[in-house]
């Protein structure tokens, strides 16, 4: 199995520890992850609220990379993910729009690159199969709030990830690990995403939300598939708790991290001592298969 | 909030120029409200998602523009994603801020623009976006320096974030893009 890889401008700042689990998670798997040489930002948000073209030619450049490699795109950040869809079902729909980015590039891209999230290529690809078989640890009834966020499900037109009011493929990949996804009303709700920086008081307000129905549905842990998602809810929830006189405690992890683990990897490897909420009830959950 | 129309006339120009840019049909809403209700911020917001669009039809300009929205809006999709006439109301909203930074108009809580601004520069410049440069570039633009001071210290310790950009990036295509763009 091989697919050009691209991490995203996080993989190399706040998102390492994804980076490494995604990393150590395929070597397993036999999974070849390729990155593209010289792979550049997609623009996330602040280029789609700047200019269109803009926002579609920056993620169509690392396609015409993965083109030019013959290989399929896999993608862990939720915002490249749904940059890079959007930028094929645009560039596939509208023949002006495509004139334009060409024109913006400096090179014919047609929008033909198929684009996987991980997670995707883990439960289609890999195969539920082959992934029981390489389990040596199961997660043993750890209860596992999945939360999708906006991007990965919106809009649904261009992603086609899953249902965008109900997604399941998380849920099947907690419980093929042993662990169980306990069904909860947030999983696609906002936690502020861009507004880490700007607007931290809109993110404290809707990471609440997002914590406290996670607490409320029972959950010892939450598994995430964003960057930003993750340091929303996880770096965030001191300042929540400081504002809201909350007592949120919860370990926000990427849902690769709990997949590294089951297969045995080291805690370290996957960089979980970057998470500020610390996940050791999780990993002390963790057991043997043997 | 109340919508006022003044006796004034007005020129229908923010309508046809939202509809420019985001190639968007506004009269097709039925104002049934389903992305206000979906929307995470409608509770924060003075103006929510779908008076924004009444506001449009009722070619009301400057007020529009200057909505709070505008700039609280996350671009979370779930008002297109449930919009029974598939308004593209995330690309309106895109379209509503590309118009505001035109015209310049008043800056809003958190400066977002700025962000934005300092968020592609690094982009042009490394091929990649370089957190730190951007966090502290915002961070003089704000005069905001105590905002999360705790936490650098944590997150370098934790290699939680980078504290160099990186220099891996081919910006053969990055440069042209934003060279066609100016």
């Amino acid at each position: 199995m091989k697919y050009a890889y691209y991490p995203g401008c996080s993989a190399e700042s706040t998102a390492r520890d994804q980076y490494m689990s995604i990393r150590e998670v395929s070597k397993i798997l036999d999974i070849e992850l390729i990155e593209p040489k010289g792979w550049t930002c997609c623009g996330s948000t602040p280029a789609h609220q700047t200019d269109k073209i803009l926002s579609l030619a920056l993620p169509a450049a690392n396609l015409l990379m993965a083109k030019k490699m013959e290989l399929d795109m896999v993608v862990f950040c939720a915002a490249c993910y749904n940059r890079m869809k959007v930028a094929n079902y645009e560039i596939q729909k509208y023949p002006d729009i495509r004139k334009e980015v060409a024109d913006s590039l400096g090179e014919e891209y047609d929008g033909s690159v198929n684009v996987h999230h991980f997670v995707e290529v883990l439960i289609k690809n890999v195969g539920v199969k082959k992934l029981q078989e390489a389990f040596t640890h199961s997660l043993d009834g750890l209860k596992v709030a999945n939360y999708y966020g906006c991007l990965l499900v919106r809009p649904k037109e261009a992603t086609n990830f899953d249902d965008p009011e109900n997604p399941t493929i998380m849920d099947s990949l907690i419980t093929i690990m042993g662990g169980e996804s306990i069904d909860w009303p947030h999983k696609v709700e906002c936690c502020g995403g861009g507004f880490a920086l700007t607007r931290t008081d809109v993110v404290i307000e809707l990471s609440n939300s997002i914590l406290g129905m996670a607490k409320a549905a029972g959950a010892e842990c939450m598994a995430v598939a964003c960057p930003m998602c993750q340091v929303n809810l996880d770096l965030r929830q001191s300042d929540i708790n400081k504002v809201k006189h909350s007592s949120h405690n919860i370990p926000i992890v990427y849902i690769t991290q709990l997949v590294g683990l089951c297969l045995g990897i080291a805690p370290e490897k996957l960089g979980m001592d970057k998470c500020v909420v610390s996940p050791r009830s999780i990993i002390e959950a963790i057991k043997s298969n043997y | 909030m109340p919508i006022v129309i003044s006796k004034n006339k007005r020129e229908a120009g923010l309508l046809n120029a939202v509809r420019e840019i985001s190639g968007v049909d506004v009269a097709r809403c039925l104002q049934c409200k389903k992305c206000t209700n979906g929307c995470p911020v409608a509770t924060l917001v003075k103006v929510p998602p779908s008076e924004i669009i009444r506001r449009l039809l009722l070619n009301e300009d400057d007020s529009t523009v200057n909505s709070d929205l505008v700039w609280m809006c996350a671009s979370c999709e779930t008002c297109f994603s449930r919009c029974p006439m598939q308004i593209d109301m995330a690309a309106i909203m895109d379209a509503l801020r590309i118009i505001s930074i035109k015209r310049n108009t008043a800056k809003q809580k958190g400066n977002v623009p700025l962000f934005n601004k300092w968020f592609l520069k690094t982009v042009k410049v490394f091929g990649r976006t370089y957190d730190l440069g951007m966090i502290a570039a915002y961070k003089v633009g704000t005069s905001n320096y105590f905002q999360d001071a705790d936490k650098f210290p944590m997150m370098l310790r934790k290699r939680k974030i980078a504290l160099f950009p990186s220099f891996k990036a081919d910006k053969k295509y990055v440069t042209r893009i934003f060279k066609k763009k100016n």
